[in-house]
Order: C-alpha cells, then sequence, then structure tokens
C-alpha cells in the first residue's frame, strides 16, 4: 500500500481554505443519519464528540474513567499555544508553523503544522467563549508567558492547571449535547478491539469494567482518541491508566503506527525516590522561564553534596555550573525539551549529579525570590511548588528544587493523512493518539493545541468528506465480524485469567519499563537496542506463561485491565525498539549515540531519514513491514538545529 | 530531609480496610499488615504494595480508584482515618505521603459513603451523579466556531482569577464524603459560580442554576446546613463563599426567571 | 402556583425557608430577652407585668404572634425535615471511623439535635407561662393594677417567680438557655450564609456579630431565673383573689 498522505495542492497557507472548499459534505438532514464512536474524552475526544455532535451526528463516546472529565489531559500543566500576537512580540501564523517544524527537527508534515498554527487562534477564541478562565492582565485582556524552543510570548495559561480548564471545557460542551441526547456517555467502558467490515471501521468491542461484560458497538466511522503510550517505560509523567490498547488494537486491524520511538523526555520531573515509585511527576516546563539548571562545577563538590558533607545553600556561585546558559546563551534554560533532557543527563553521566542517586540536577528559583518575591513567585507557580513540597518533603523557596528528565509524551503514534484517517478507511485518529504534529520533538504547549485543533477544528469538515461517501444505511452489530471479534477478545481475557502463574502484571511492566529506559530512552545505540529486542521478547514469553491474576473477569477486576495494558506494551515495546534501530540518525526525542555531532548534539541525516516510518502488522510473530512517507519541505529550510 | 534521604526508617503498619464485594453485597471491614513501608511512599504506593502481595497470595487486591496521582484528574478518593483525603489540609489521597504516619500505627481506610455515589466494589464509587449534575447545566451553551474574538471581552482579573479559584474544583467528591448531610452544594456551587462571575456564564445564568440544583435533589444529596466540612477537606480549596453566590443565584433566578414549573 | 411550591421544598429553599424563620425567630428573642430581664427589676413585677399586658393585647403584638408561632411551626418543621431528608442522603451504612470535629464545629453537625433540645423546652416553656396567660382553663393569672395602665392586667411576674423557685425548672432554663447558645452560635452566621449574604468586607463582621449574640442572648436569658432563684427578693405574691395595686418606685412589699 502506498501512503498517500492527501495533502491538498496549492500555497501552504491556502491549502487548508482550499481543503475544506474541495471535501464533500453531509446535508443537515443526512447527518442525523450517521453514527460515530469516538474513543476517548480528553482533550482530542471530548472535542470532536461535542463538534460532531452539534454538526448533528449521532455519537457514542467512551473512556475507561468514570468520568471524562479525568483523562489524563486534565494533568497538562503549563499552557496551550496560540498565534494571536497579543503581545506585540512578532508572533504569527508563519513563526509558530516554522518554530513547530523546526523544534521537531524537521520530522513533521509542513502541511499539517502549518493548518495547526492556523486554527491556534480559533482554539483560544472557542475556549474563552466557554468560559474557560485563562489568566489575565490588570486591563482585563488575557495574559502570555513563553515556553521552551520559542522566543516569543504566545502561550497562554490558567495558572499551573491549564490542561484541566481545557478540559473542562471541553467536557461542558460534551456534557451538553449527553444531555440534548446527541452524545450517548459510556463510562469505564475500555475498547479492546476494532472491528472492521470489508476493510473499513465499523465498530469496537468494549469491556464493561464494573461488569466484565463484552459490548459490540457498531458506527459509521470510528474516532481515537485515546492519548499516548509513555506508560510503556512503567515510569513516566503519564496517568496510570494511560495505555496503547485501543491504538495497538487497530494497528494490528490494519492501522499503521508511525515513528513509535518518538518519545520525548521532560528534562523538568522530581526524580525517582525509590523502587517502589508508580509514577513521575512533572514540573512544569513554565518554571524554566524563572528557574535556572545548575548543578555543582566539579565531580568532587557534587560527591561531597551527595554525602551530606555540604549542603546546597553552601555552594558558592563559581562553584555552580548554570550549564544550559553557558552552552547555549540565546535560549538559555528555555532550550527545547531534548536538548535539556540531554544535558542533564549528560551532567550526571559526568557525576555532576545531585540527590542522593545522583540522578538529578537543580532548578534553582533563588535569583528570581531576590529580584521580585516569594509572593510573586507563589502567584505564578505556588501550585508547583506546593506539590513539590508535598511530594519530596522539601521547600522549594529554599532549596532549589531536584529535577531529572522523565518520559512525558510520544510524538509516535497512528499514521494519519491530512484528513486525520489512519490507513484503515473510516478510523480516524486525534490527539497525542496520532503521530501528525511534532515530528521527533514535541515543543511545550503544543500538545493541548494539538489535540484541540484535530477535534474542533479539522474532524469535524474532514470526517463527512468519508462520510458522505458511504450511504447513510442503519449499521448494526450482525455482522460476523463483531461476534469474531468478540469472541477474541473474550479469548484473550479468559486465557489471561486462566494461567495462574506467580508474577503480578505490574511485575512484567517494572521489567519492560527498566529495558525500555535503559536501551531506547534518553539516548540508544544499535547493540542496546538489539538487547533489548531480545529481552522483551522473552518478557513476553513469560508474560503468557507466568502471569498470577486473581478474582474473575465478570466483575470490576483491576489487575486483569493492567495485565490486558501490559500484553500490548509488551508487543508495542519491540515495536519501538524496531523503528529505533532502523532511524540511524539523532533527531529530537531520538538521539542514537552512534550519530552526534563533535558537541554532542543530535546528528541528523535528512538525505536517508526524512521519512515518516509508518509499520504496518504483518500477523503474530512477523517482523513489521515498513514503509516510508517521505517528507518534503518546502517552506521551512532544513538546517541543523542550533539554540545556541 | 525527606525524598533526599535514603536513611528514612521504614514502617510496619496495620491497615483496616472497607472490602465489598459490590454494589449490592454486604462489605466489612479487614485487617491487613504491610511492611517496610519507606515514609516517601505516597499513601497510594503504600496500598501498591499492598495489593501486590495479596495478588502474589492468590487474593483480590483491593479496588481502589486513581489516575494520574498528582492531584489533579479527582480520581482517587479514600476516607482515611475518619478524613475524606486522610489527616492532610488541601491534599488529595494520592498526594498524601507516608511521612505523615508513624511506624506502627493503625490505618482505616474506607469509601466515600453516601446515597448518591453507591460503592461498586471494595473502596470505588460511582460519582456519576456529578456528571449528571454537569448535564443539567454546567456550561454556556455555544457551538463549536463563530465566537469573537478571545480579547472582545475584557473581564477584571479579579472576577477572572476568582472564576479560576471556582473552576480549580477537580470532582473528587471529598464535600460530599465529609459532609454530615452528603450534600454536594460545593461542588454544584463551584461550577454555578464560575460562570456567574464571568460575562460569557450571564446569558444562561437563571436556567443553570434552576436546572442544576434540581438535578442535584434528584440525585438524592443532602441540603447543605454551612458546617463546612466539606470546604475544610476540600483537596484544592473550594470556599464557602460559593456557595453563598449559589444560594444568591438560586433566590434571584428562582424569583425572576420566566419559568413557571 | 406550582414554581413556588417547588422552590420552597428544594434543597436551597428548604434552607432559604430555615434561614429567613431561624433569623426572624433571633429578633424575637431579642424582644423576648428585654421584656424578661424587667423581672429583674426591683419593683415587684409592675414593669414586667405591664409589658406582658401590653404584648398580650397590642393588636399588631398579636397579629406579629400570629406570625411567630407560624414562623416556629415552619422552622421546626422544616428542620425536622431536613434533617430527615439529610439522613437519608448520607445512606444506610455509616463510616466505621469518622472524625468531623477536625473538620467542623460540633454546634455546626447538631443543630437539629440542638432544635430539638429547644424545642423540648419550648413545650414545657409554652405550658407553663403561654397558656397559663391566655387561657384561664389552665390556670389563669391573678389581677395586679400597674401604672400607666387603666385596667388590672395580670400577674405573669408572680408565675415567673414562683416557677423559678423550683430547681428543676431552673435546671431545664439554664441546660436550655446552653441549647440555644449553641443553636445560635451556629444559626446566626448561618442564616446569612444561606441568604447569599457573604462578603469579604461584611462577612467577619456577621460572624462576629452572631457569636457575640448567641453568646450575650443566651447568658442573659439564663440569668434571670438563676438571680431569681438565688435572691430572695424575688418572690410570687401569693394568689388572694384581690386586685393588688402596684407601683414603679415603689419597693416591693416582702410578703413573709
Ligand atoms: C504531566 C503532563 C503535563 C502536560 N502539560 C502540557 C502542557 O502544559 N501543554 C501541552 O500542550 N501539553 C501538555 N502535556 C501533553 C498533553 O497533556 C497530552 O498530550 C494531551 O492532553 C493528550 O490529550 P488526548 O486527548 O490526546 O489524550 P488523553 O487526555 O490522554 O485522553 C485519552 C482518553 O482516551 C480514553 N481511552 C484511552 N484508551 C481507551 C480505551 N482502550 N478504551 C476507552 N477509552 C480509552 C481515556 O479514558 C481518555 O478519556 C502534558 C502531559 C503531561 C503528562
Ligand atoms: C428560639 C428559637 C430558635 C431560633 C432563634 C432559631 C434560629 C435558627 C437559625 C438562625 C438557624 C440558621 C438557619 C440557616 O442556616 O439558614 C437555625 C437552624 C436550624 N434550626 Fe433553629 N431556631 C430556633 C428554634 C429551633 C427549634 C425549636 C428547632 C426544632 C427542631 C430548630 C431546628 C433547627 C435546625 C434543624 C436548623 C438547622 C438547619 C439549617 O441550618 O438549615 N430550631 N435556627
Ligand atoms: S468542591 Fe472540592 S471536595 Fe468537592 S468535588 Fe470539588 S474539589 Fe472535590
Ligand atoms: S489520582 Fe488524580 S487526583 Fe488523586
Amino acid at each position: 500500500m502506498v501512503l498517500d498522505s492527501k495533502l491538498p495542492e496549492g500555497p501552504i497557507a491556502e491549502k487548508w481554505e482550499k481543503h475544506k472548499f474541495n471535501v464533500k459534505l453531509v446535508n443537515p438532514s443526512n447527518k442525523r443519519k450517521y453514527d460515530i464512536i469516538v474513543v476517548g474524552t480528553g482533550l482530542a475526544g471530548a472535542s470532536a464528540a461535542a463538534s460532531l455532535a452539534e454538526l448533528g451526528y449521532n455519537v457514542k463516546a467512551f473512556t475507561y474513567h468514570d468520568s471524562p472529565r479525568r483523562a489524563h489531559s486534565i494533568a497538562a500543566q503549563g499552557g496551550i499555544n496560540a498565534a494571536k500576537n497579543y503581545q506585540n512580540d512578532g508572533d504569527s501564523i508563519y513563526r509558530l508553523f516554522y518554530d513547530t517544524v523546526k523544534g521537531g527537527d524537521y520530522r513533521s508534515r509542513e502541511a499539517n503544522v502549518y493548518r495547526l498554527a492556523q486554527v491556534s487562534v480559533n482554539i483560544i477564541d472557542q475556549c474563552v467563549a466557554q468560559g474557560v478562565p485563562f489568566a489575565r492582565e490588570y486591563g482585563g485582556l488575557l495574559a502570555n508567558r513563553s515556553f521552551g524552543g520559542a522566543q516569543v510570548s504566545r502561550t497562554f495559561y490558567a495558572r499551573g492547571q491549564t490542561g484541566q480548564q481545557l478540559l473542562l471545557g471541553a467536557y461542558s460542551a460534551l456534557s451538553r449535547q449527553v444531555a440534548y441526547g446527541k452524545v450517548k456517555l459510556y463510562t469505564r467502558s475500555e475498547m479492546l478491539d476494532l472491528v472492521t467490515v470489508d476493510g473499513q471501521a465499523r465498530g469496537i468491542i468494549t469491556r464493561n469494567l464494573l461488569t466484565g461484560e463484552i459490548e459490540q458497538h457498531a458506527a459509521h466511522a470510528v474516532v481515537l482518541a485515546t492519548g499516548g503510550y509513555g506508560n510503556v517505560f512503567f515510569l513516566s509523567t503519564n496517568a496510570m491508566y494511560c495505555n496503547a490498547t485501543a491504538a495497538w488494537r487497530a494497528h494490528k486491524k490494519g492501522a499503521y503506527f508511525a515513528n513509535p520511538c518518538f518519545t520525548q523526555i521532560h528534562p523538568t520531573c522530581i526524580p525517582v525516590s525509590g523502587d517502589y515509585q508508580s509514577k513521575l511527576t512533572l514540573m512544569s516546563e513554565s518554571l524554566r522561564n524563572d528557574g535556572r539548571v545548575w548543578v555543582p562545577a566539579t565531580k568532587e563538590t557534587a560527591e561531597r553534596l551527595r554525602k551530606g558533607e555540604i549542603d546546597v545553600n553552601d555552594i558558592q556561585e563559581d562553584d555552580r555550573d548554570y550549564f544550559l546558559e553557558r552552552k547555549y546563551p540565546a535560549f538559555g534554560n528555555l532550550v527545547p525539551r531534548d536538548v535539556a533532557s540531554r544535558n542533564a543527563k549528560q551532567m550526571c553521566d559526568e557525576g555532576k549529579g545531585v540527590g542522593s542517586t545522583g540522578l538529578a540536577v537543580y532548578l534553582d528559583f533563588a535569583d528570581v525570590i531576590k529580584r521580585t518575591s516569594a509572593e510573586a513567585v507563589s502567584q505564578k507557580y505556588g501550585n508547583l511548588f506546593d506539590m513539590y513540597a508535598k511530594i519530596t518533603g522539601e521547600n522549594p523557596y529554599e532549596r532549589p528544587m531536584r529535577i531529572y528528565p522523565a518520559v512525558h509524551y510520544t510524538m509516535g503514534g497512528l499514521w494519519v493523512d491530512y484528513n486525520l484517517q489512519t490507513t484503515v478507511k473510516g478510523l480516524y485518529a486525534t490527539g497525542e493518539c496520532n503521530f501528525s504534529d511534532h515530528g521527533a520533538n514535541r515543543l511545550g504547549a503544543s500538545a493541548l493545541m494539538q489535540g484541540l485543533a484535530d477535534g474542533y477544528f479539522v474532524i469535524p469538515y474532514t470526517i463527512g468528506d468519508y462520510l458522505a461517501s458511504t450511504p447513510p444505511k442503519p449499521v448494526t452489530t450482525e455482522d460476523p465480524a463483531f461476534a469474531e471479534a468478540t469472541a477474541a477478545v473474550q479469548a484473550r481475557v479468559q486465557q489471561m485469567m486462566s494461567i495462574n502463574g506467580t508474577r503480578t502484571p505490574d511485575d512484567f511492566h517494572k521489567k519492560l519499563g527498566n529495558l525500555m529506559w535503559e536501551y531506547c530512552g534518553m539516548s540508544r545505540n544499535a547493540e542496546g537496542l538489539r538487547f533489548a529486542k531480545q529481552e522483551i521478547a522473552k518478557l513476553r514469553q513469560e508474560f503468557w506463561s507466568d502471569l498470577k491474576l486473581a478474582g474473575t473477569e465478570t466483575e470490576m477486576n483491576q489487575a486483569l485491565e493492567k495485565a490486558g495494558r501490559v500484553a500490548d506494551f509488551l508487543e508495542l515495546g519491540e515495536l519501538m525498539v524496531d523503528d529505533a534501530l532502523d532511524r540511524n540518525e539523532s533527531c529530537g526525542g531520538h538521539f542514537r549515540e552512534e550519530y552526534q555531532t563533535p558537541e554532542g548534539e543530535a546528528l541528523r541525516n535528512d538525505d536517508d531519514y526524512a521519512y515518516v516510518a509508518a509499520w504496518e502488522y504483518m500477523g503474530d510473530n512477523q517482523p513489521e513491514k515498513l514503509n516510508k512517507e517521505e517528507l518534503t519541505f518546502e517552506n521551512v529550510k532544513l538546517t541543523q538545529r542550533s539554540y545556541k | 530531609m525527606a525524598g533526599s534521604n535514603p536513611n528514612a526508617k521504614p514502617m510496619n503498619l496495620t491497615l483496616k480496610v472497607w472490602r465489598q464485594k459490590n454494589r449490592v453485597s454486604e462489605g466489612g471491614i479487614v485487617d491487613y499488615k504491610v511492611k517496610d513501608i519507606s515514609p516517601d511512599m505516597s499513601f497510594l504506593e503504600m496500598l501498591d504494595v499492598l495489593n501486590e502481595d495479596l495478588l502474589r497470595q492468590g487474593q483480590e487486591p483491593v479496588a481502589f480508584d486513581h489516575d494520574c496521582r498528582e492531584g489533579i484528574c479527582g480520581s482517587c478518593n479514600l476516607f482515611i482515618n475518619g478524613r475524606a483525603h486522610g489527616p492532610e489540609q488541601g491534599t488529595t489521597t494520592c498526594q498524601l505521603h507516608m511521612r505523615k504516619f508513624s511506624d506502627g500505627d493503625t490505618i482505616t481506610i474506607e469509601p466515600w459513603r453516601a446515597a448518591a455515589f453507591p460503592i461498586n466494589k471494595d473502596l470505588s464509587v460511582d460519582r456519576s451523579a456529578f456528571d449528571r449534575i454537569i448535564q443539567a447545566g454546567g456550561y454556556v451553551s455555544i457551538n463549536t466556531g463563530g465566537t469573537p474574538d478571545a480579547n472582545e471581552i475584557p473581564i477584571p482579573k479579579d472576577i477572572a482569577d476568582r472564576a479560576f479559584e471556582a473552576a480549580t474544583c477537580i470532582g473528587c467528591g471529598a464535600c460530599v464524603a465529609a459532609c454530615k448531610n452528603a450534600s454536594a452544594m460545593l461542588f454544584v456551587s463551584a461550577k454555578v459560580s464560575q460562570l456567574a462571575l464571568l460575562p460569557q456564564g450571564h446569558v444562561e445564568r437563571k436556567t443553570r442554576v434552576e436546572n442544576m440544583v434540581a438535578q442535584m435533589d434528584l440525585e438524592g444529596f443532602g441540603a447543605c446546613t454551612n458546617i463546612g466540612s466539606c470546604a475544610a477537606e476540600c483537596p484544592v480549596g473550594i470556599s464557602l463563599e460559593n456557595i453563598a453566590i449559589l444560594n444568591q443565584e438560586f433566590l434571584s433566578a428562582k424569583a425572576t426567571s420566566n419559568n413557571l414549573a | 402556583m406550582s414554581w413556588i411550591s417547588k422552590t420552597l421544598t428544594s434543597s436551597i429553599g428548604r434552607k432559604i425557608v430555615m434561614a429567613t424563620t431561624g433569623l426572624f425567630l433571633c429578633s424575637f428573642l431579642v424582644v423576648h430577652l428585654l421584656i424578661n430581664l424587667q423581672l429583674l427589676r426591683h419593683d415587684g413585677g409592675a414593669s414586667f407585668n405591664f409589658w406582658a399586658e401590653f404584648m398580650g393585647t397590642n393588636p399588631v403584638i398579636r397579629f406579629m404572634e400570629i406570625v411567630l408561632m407560624l414562623g416556629f411551626a415552619v422552622h421546626i418543621y422544616q428542620g425536622l425535615a431536613l434533617a430527615y431528608h439529610n439522613k437519608k442522603a448520607r445512606g444506610a451504612q455509616g463510616y466505621v471511623v469518622n472524625h468531623s470535629e477536625q473538620n467542623s464545629q460540633w454546634s455546626s453537625r447538631n443543630m437539629a439535635l440542638l432544635g430539638t433540645l429547644l424545642l423540648i423546652f419550648l413545650i414545657i416553656h409554652l405550658m407553663n407561662f403561654w397558656v397559663r396567660s391566655r387561657f384561664d382553663a389552665f390556670g389563669g393569672l391573678a389581677m395586679v393594677k400597674v401604672p400607666n395602665m387603666d385596667h388590672p392586667v395580670g400577674d405573669l411576674y408572680s408565675v415567673a417567680a414562683a416557677s423559678f423557685k423550683i430547681p428543676w425548672y431552673v435546671a431545664l432554663y439554664a441546660v436550655a438557655q446552653i441549647a440555644l447558645g449553641y443553636h445560635l452560635w451556629h444559626g446566626f452566621r448561618s442564616g446569612f450564609q444561606t441568604l447569599g449574604l457573604k462578603h469579604p468586607k461584611y462577612t467577619p463582621a456577621v460572624y462576629y456579630t452572631g457569636y457575640a449574640f448567641s453568646v450575650v442572648i443566651s447568658v442573659l436569658f439564663a440569668l434571670v431565673p438563676i438571680v431569681m432563684f438565688f435572691d430572695d427578693q424575688y418572690q410570687p405574691r401569693p394568689a388572694t383573689g384581690q386586685t393588688v395595686e402596684q407601683s414603679l418606685t415603689e419597693e416591693p412589699a416582702v410578703l413573709r
């Protein structure tokens, strides 16, 4: 199959307008004859479900949470980008587009990113109209802050809870449609398979997490907005339940998986404190606006510090190395995430790390507190500081925070064309679930933007193009494909229940996480990746022979839920390793040690790797097939990214 | 210093956990022991330890809701030693850390209890009543697209800030759990006052409060008697002022709306 | 008029009824207390009897009395109904361990209990004074002549003075005032909150007024029977069947 990204013709600034004119429309009275399934009620899912229902489609929305409002989007802290140029500092749609393509290390599709920048301005209008309480200036107008990878202030925020406020906005729009009866909401329902009929997505199979019942749902089209797969690493900033199951099941039913190895490691997270650690907590990137990152200038000082012989506040200015400011004078502490993360790791590798484990660097607010006041800092970051204090038991107003990189976001995901349609007809993917707009590295405050762009302003147009060519006949679950898929899901559940081995799902998950972090994490090399591939395969076998569960499958059974997710992670993990092995270059979040500049920066290979790697499932225990979508850049010049 | 202190002394604890098979069965307290709990662990990580032990022994782990473990999703909801979200003020269960407890402690862990929050299993309860209250009117009725420029309506900073404070409710239900009357007024008032404060919410001001309160009553929550346990236990500090605003909104809506039903 | 009944039976509507009646009852307490304090004048009850007669005969006051009775009835009915509804909302299974004392005040959690205590007291209290003064069948009052009144009036003072020599009655009265104090400690500010009257500028004042109000009212109410119990000066007049003349300045005739 040739990958057709369906990019519209014409100059980049006109593509989306033209495309909107060219897509087929479903006439208003016919819309109510179409059913659409939306899986996921995060920013991408809730906004899509609400907008589609407003248009008149019948929507069924699914989430494994007990309420749509709990989707992981709620946890986003820092902000959302939009090219409003309210600050008069030279921002524009083109600049946002340019920054995003550059920030993604030239591995994203120009046209998609340009469209994202275009609709970014509508998102802010939409959210404000919903009553989202963004931060404001004294004059009553909206405030902005700056974020990594950009030299303008274009990030809209609601203190440290931007994701929460945006999600509650989308949730309210969704709730309104539920009240109108246009959206039927299925909570605590987990999609466990996609049903395709004649190569078209026609429904899903779900498990009711309260009763264990396996249920069938049919529709004319299916939208997956199921979030990212960062939890392959066990420890990440993602919520505990985040998983890849929906996307992975769709992948096995024919949807290509793109760039799985592109994972983002966020530089500012609270370090691991022990092996009981269940997740990692992000300290928003916005902190780097005011916090200064440093380590002791020498190994010796760092060692004494770790042993507790000296206190951090005893270390004099000239005994500190503000390594980001030193190496990147233009961007300083605000370099993109991949750069900041790698540098922190490098410092720790050199023995200058702090904290009992030596796996941390400082993020210091002493200067800004001196310059302004503790109150002013609390106004801006109060909730983050409180969170830090609760978790670590340390007061960040008095001692610098200890931070370390952690897995945060997955740029990879289901391959989609310009319409956000996957390689399965009638199956769409939005939000973090797709691979689209961030290339090899996502800029801060761009995921919220993308999720909402997809849901509010892209899918409502593009899905019509597909539906218009599908007859508005009712779809049912009568097709044998539904029974087949249901039987397969049931068999898998029962198989897991009947192994009765000795190891818990978490046990396998932790092992997998360690392997992934060690060999497919912040930096990778061919040898390590090959080793990891073998180990993962082994672990997968052990999983299917030594898994331990309790209770039954016909009731609420959280260990069973977890086991199903881990089983899919064990397959996806291997694909990530394959992808990382294939990509013999360093770009963005993918740092192959073999490919670096003399200064240790990522060394891209545009001649051979300016493509999207779209992996095709070929059957159980078969190697996946690599399909390439070549990326062409007509509007930005490919350069070595420099933030010096 | 905790967090940086690998020598913090591990604790042994006795847990008294409410176990209940499903919505209709009887429940009861079951005692468990957990050992070597690090003070740096979060409360839920301590429960993870218990659950891993149980599962390895072939027993069913304790069901409880949680997700973000950052205090923002509102999933976690445990009644710990007689307090919603445990002893530390302004803290969700997931952000509670074991350094708040001491070696040898006995900790009682129960689910939220309220007629409107039926128990699913063990410590997991059904809070969908909250969703239905929001569905009754917790929104501004605008469709996607066609909205005016975001800076068209200036909003005084202090109003925006107050609306934001109200909007930070995480929908956890601690207010209901802690309230003697199992009243959902704090939750409802947070949404009502957020939208009553902002100009965007003014158009539907009256119908919103009428419908949301009607749904709240229908769900079987109790009536507020201004005890204040809710605000004292609310992990994000939603203030009682919001309930006053709700009362005001309700009274003036009822007195002046065109709704005769 | 279904919107009215719907409003009044909604959870907030019920509360608004509680608050308006409750605060109205507070104003009644002030009047009641002022009259009770007349008991402590050293005038053999002349002032007290004067005001008691005034309250019993003035048409405006008589009208307000009906409002007051209604107020009590509604407040009590609604209070008990609320308590019942709220108990049901809490669910069948209570907490095994509950430390609500760590998040709220005792008085706030026990309004229904306090109210019920008040109700019991109220019944006994009414039987003793109000019923007696209004309905001759229940004992009636001796008649006295007081200044500024052209006709003889009932000697309610003697009923009070006699009652306040009975230890259990004084004790009951005092305990009831403790209950009243706690009821108002929460009730006063709560009424304002219910009516949506909350403002950072004024609410602190409401709180302090409420606390002061509850203490002053209940202490003064309790003081009257206690003083009269311990002070021999306050004695009921023996029922002679004749109208006794009283003056406001004259020291009471000490009857032994
Ligand atoms: C701590 C943190 C902070 C962040 N801060 C920012 C920020 O400041 N700015 C920014 O732009 N981005 C930020 N991000 C990234 C951003 O939050 C996410 O990428 C984005 O919210 C993802 O939204 P989504 O709608 O695609 O998925 P999610 O919000 O993850 O939603 C997934 C939904 O799918 C459902 N689901 C998944 N699988 C299934 C299944 N099998 N069956 C049924 N339902 C399913 C879930 O229940 C959920 O409703 C942050 C991320 C993290 C982890
Ligand atoms: C002198 C008599 C009384 C006065 C002055 C009084 C005053 C008040 C006030 C001001 C409130 C607060 C209302 C609110 O929060 O909105 C209140 C509440 C209450 N009262 Fe009374 N009350 C009196 C007698 C009674 C009696 C006899 C009962 C009998 C049961 C009672 C039961 C209650 C209850 C249950 C509440 C709590 C309900 C609530 O807070 O909404 N009260 N009272
Ligand atoms: S008001 Fe507070 S306690 Fe109640 S649901 Fe919201 S956050 Fe939880
Ligand atoms: S788990 Fe999300 S708030 Fe506690």
